[in-house]
Order: C-alpha cells, then structure tokens, then sequence
C-alpha cells in the first residue's frame, strides 16, 4: 500500500472513525452519569425522521439542513418524552422506548416516501453508515496535506464531524462544573440557582448533533455503542470526573481507530483477501472493552486492601 | 419595625398528578430551629421543594425574607435527601462541598483557593476535614449525610431548607449533627428540618409545624406540639410508641 493509497482510501474514513467515536466518547460520560444512557440511544435514533425532513426540503445531502432537521427533532422527542412520562405517568425507561422507536420508524417511511432512497439514504446506510465510501481522490501525497484546494475536497461529511466536535468540546469546557453538579444532583443545581433545565437542554442538544454528525458517518448502531461503551468501560475504572469525561473521549477515539484498522488496512497487510464492516468491529470491539473493563475491575478489588469504612 | 419571616408561605396547594399532597397551606416560619413533623406521605419533602420551586404548584407563594426565592437565593441554603443521589459518582467529599460555591465561581477552570478553602472550613465544621479526598461512595451514611450538611453550611446562607438530617444515621452523627444546627442557629441563622423521631423534637427544636397535607399546627414547641395536635396530624397511623411519646413523652 503506498502513501497515496492510504490518502485517498484510508485517512477519510480512518478520520471520521476518531472523530465520530471520540465525539460520542465525550458525551457519553455525562448520559451514564446522569444514569440515562437510553437517551443516547432515543436521540441518536429519533433524529432520523428530522435528517429526511431535512433532505427532503433541500432536494440534497447538504450538513446544515439535515442537522437543523435533526436538532430539531431531537427537542421534539425529549418534549415528547418528559410529556408521556408525565401525563401518562410511565416509567423513564418506557416512555424514552415509545418515543424514539416510533420516531425511527417514521424515519423510515419517510425514506421510502420522499424518495430520499434513491440518492443512497437507505437503510443501511442509516444502520451501519458509510465508513467505506469516505474517499479523497484528490490526495496526490503528504504535499495534499497542506493543500488548501486538496484539504477542501474532503469528503464533507468529515467537515461536519470536526465542527461539531470543535462547538461540543469547546461547550463541555466551557460547562465543566454545571454538567458536573448537574449530573451528581440537578435538583440542588436548580436550588442554587443554576440553569439546571437549560443545562439539560444543551447537554440533549449536544448529543443530537453528534449523533447526527456521526450517523452519516458510521451509522446509528455505532452511534449508540460509542454512546455507551467507552463512557461505561471507564465508569468502571475511575472515580475521578476528569479522568471520566476526557477518558471516555479517548478511549472512544482509540477505539475509532483500532476498529477501523482491524476492519480493513491490517488483514490487508497482512495479505488476507477479507475486508469486515468497520462500524461493525468498532462497536464490536466497544462491548469486549466494556467485558475487559469489568475484569478489571474485579481483579483490582481483588488486591486492594479492604478499607476501613467508620462513622 | 419587624424583620420579615425567613420563610413565609402562604395558600400553598401542591399535586402530582391527580393526588393533591399539600393543601392551602399557610405558614409563618420563626426565626431558629424548627422542625417540620408529619406522618408518611404528609408533604414535608414536597413543601420544601415547592417552597424552593422545584416542584410546580398549583397556588400560593414562598417569601424568603420577604422577597422572591430569585432575589436572595444566595442567603437559602438547601439539604436534599440522601437518597435523592447516587453515592457512587466520580467526586469526593470535598467535591461535593464545592458543588455549593458554583454560582460565585467561574464556571471553567479551576476552583479558586478561597472557594475551596472555603468548602474545606465547611467539611471541618462537621469533623470531616481529613477525608476530603474520598470519594463519596467510599465513605459510611453518617459521613455522607453529613457532607451533604457540610455543602449547605458551605452556601454561607442564613436559611437552611434541611430534608431529613438525621436519616439512617447513627446516634453519635446524630449528636453531631445537632450540635452544628444549634452552632448555626446561634450565630442567628435559621434552620427549618424535615424530622421523622417525634421523640426528639422537643429536645432538639425550638418551633414545628405539624403537617399532614394540611398545616395541622405550627408555633413554638410547647404551646403546639401537643398530643392533641399531634394525634390530629398523625390520625389513627400512630404506632404504640409514638403513641407513648404523644401522651408522656413531652416532660
């Protein structure tokens, strides 16, 4: 494999895997925090009727239209979500599952119905994305790097992804202490007088656009693996919030990569004629580290010495 | 002229759903110790929260100082349930404390010495000073409850909104934990706590309002916490000993 091949067929698709797994990462933390990661699930899912709308209304597979569709049904299905909790007075769990199973299903005729089908929005597309087809023909050696004209050519799926990872990481900073409190104890963060809904607002709308950015990308199951998986494993390994947030975007973006390259470029070195579907062994990969994590942690308690607890 | 009630309540109707749990209720809180009592299911929880607007309700209105919860929100210290968290969250003790001082902070960076020496002196009020650094999880009820005393102390407020203090404690935290409400109270702040042991509320209380989803009686400990009073809040769900502490207990 020369440079140039790894250019033109690997670095895209290599790049959308870190992002799109160190994204999810990041935000993770907070959903198993908050002991919600259903909600990832529900958003990452119930975004999908909005990205049709979105397509539908521009005619293309443009960023912006499908994110704002997307965002904006993210804040339909929470509405809806705390509305059938209330009213109907069901548990989280149930209403979340009503809500964004119905949403995807929708989603799914409005494929069908607008004829989004036929420009490539299909159904697997939706499920396992498009890690594969991320090319950049345009890669003429390392020199493309620093070629503005090259650079823009990416595929843009790519361009979304790093925005939304810029604003999501650049808001997680700035919201460091009051996504923590928020997490730990929201009705204190309310008494003390911290926007706790708008927290909680911010911290849903975060989670739809990466789901978004990402979905294209690597699909929807993938989404919600990386959602949940790096963010758990480290739950399991660390008592520090640092440690966990920054972590769980790490790992996600480890796990991005090493996914990506087991799937394709290294049973290619190796001379092996087979190829395996990368969302697939990312995700597949998230739920051993998820089952090692457990290990782990099993075996560190076995040594530690047992503490005494008094008082 | 008098200085207005730390809290003052008034009309206050409270449902969830279709279960109306706090009807009209109308209260005056003295300035001191006061202990809100009340069977199972009576509202005490509810009138806090209401109180603090966590919960919506359906009328009435919560006076703090005589103004909106909004304009002194910084002089009303709160103390969840225990139970309302989960113990196991990436944080320590000290953490937790610093958790109280985040609206004078920055919310980026890290935490200013003052802030956190501030939470320190909070966490050694209540005896807790050398194990800031456990994580809460890692640490016995009476130590965890008492954090949570530690992060409202640490409000620096003049009202404390307590549920619970004493919940699943042993009787040594108890102590302690009585001996800094009377050490807030004394320094001429106020302290309104949910209490459960009917049997330690005059020892412990100067006020109480007795509450069973309505204000079945409220004032100083001697003229209102009567048997006859507490017979009418608890109804015929008084158990054999409450029953002696009603009718014997009161000195």
């Amino acid at each position: 494999m020369t440079v140039v091949d790894f250019l033109r067929l690997d670095l895209p698709a290599l790049l959308a895997a870190i992002l799109a797994c160190g994204l999810c990462g990041l935000l993770g933390s907070f959903l198993v925090l908050r002991r919600d990661s259903l909600l990832g699930d529900a958003l990452s899912h119930a975004v999908l009727p909005g990205i049709i709308a979105g397509f539908a209304i521009t005619g293309a597979r443009a960023g912006l239209p499908m994110l704002l569709g997307a965002l904006a049904a993210a804040l339909l299905a929470v509405f809806l979500i705390s509305l059938v909790r209330r009213v109907a007075r069901l548990e989280s769990g149930a209403a979340t599952g009503a809500v964004f199973t119905s949403f995807f299903a929708l989603g799914l005729m409005l494929i069908e119905a607008t004829g989004a089908r036929s420009v490539d929005l299909d159904l697997d597309c939706v499920l396992f994305g498009q890690l594969e087809s991320l090319v950049w023909l345009e890669a003429q050696g390392f020199a493309s790097l620093f070629d503005p004209a090259a650079l823009a050519s990416l595929p843009r799926q790519i361009f979304l992804l790093a925005a939304v990872s810029i604003v999501v990481a650049g808001l997680v900073a700035l919201l460091w202490r009051p996504l923590h409190l928020l997490c730990f104890d929201p009705d204190y963060a309310a008494a003390i007088g911290l926007p706790a809904r708008g927290l909680e607002l911010a911290l849903n709308l975060m989670v739809a656009a990466a789901a978004v950015a990402a979905f294209e990308a690597v699909g929807s199951i993938l989404v919600v693996a990386m959602l949940v998986c790096p963010a758990a494993a480290i739950r399991l390994l660390t008592d520090s919030y640092r440690a966990q947030v920054l972590g769980g975007a790490a790992l996600g973006a480890a796990l991005g990569a090493l996914g990506y390259a087991l799937a394709g470029p290294v049973p290619a070195a190796l001379g092996q004629e087979f190829a395996l579907n990368a969302a697939g062994v990312i995700g597949t990969l998230g739920g051993l580290m998820v089952a090692g994590a457990m290990g782990l942690r099993e075996l560190r308690a076995a040594f530690r010495k047992p503490e005494i607890i008094s008082g | 002229m008098t200085a207005p009630a730390p809290l003052a309540i008034t009309h206050l109707t409270v449902a969830y759903g279709d279960k109306t749990v706090l009807w009209d209720i109308t209260w005056q809180a003295t300035p001191g110790l006061t202990a809100i009592v009340g069977p199972n299911g009576a509202g005490k929880s509810t009138l806090l929260r209401a109180a603090l607007g966590l919960i919506p309700s359906i009328a009435g209105d919560a006076r703090f100082f005589g103004r909106k919860l909004e304009e002194v929100r910084n002089r009303v210290g709160y103390l969840p349930q225990r139970a309302s968290v989960d113990w196991d969250f990436p944080a320590s003790a000290l953490d937790v404390v610093c958790m109280s001082r985040y609206p004078r902070m920055r919310w980026w960076g890290r935490v200013p010495k003052a802030e956190r020496d501030a939470a320190l002196g909070a966490l050694e009020q209540v005896g807790l000073a050398d194990l800031a650094d456990r994580q809460i999880g890692r640490l016995s009820g009476g130590q965890q409850q008492r954090v949570f005393l530690a992060r409202a102390l640490a409000q620096d407020a003049d009202l404390y909104l307590m549920d619970e203090p004493f919940a699943a404690v042993d009787a040594a935290t108890e102590q302690a934990i009585i001996a800094v409400l009377r050490r807030v109270v004394a320094a001429g702040r106020s302290v309104i706590a949910v209490h459960h042991d009917l049997a330690t509320v005059p020892a412990y209380f100067d006020h109480v309002l007795l509450l069973n989803g309505r204000a079945v009686a409220a004032g100083h400990v001697k003229a209102a916490f009567t048997p006859d009073a507490i017979a009418r809040a608890y109804g015929g769900r008084l158990n054999v000993l409450e029953q002696a502490v009603a009718e014997g207990g009161l000195r």
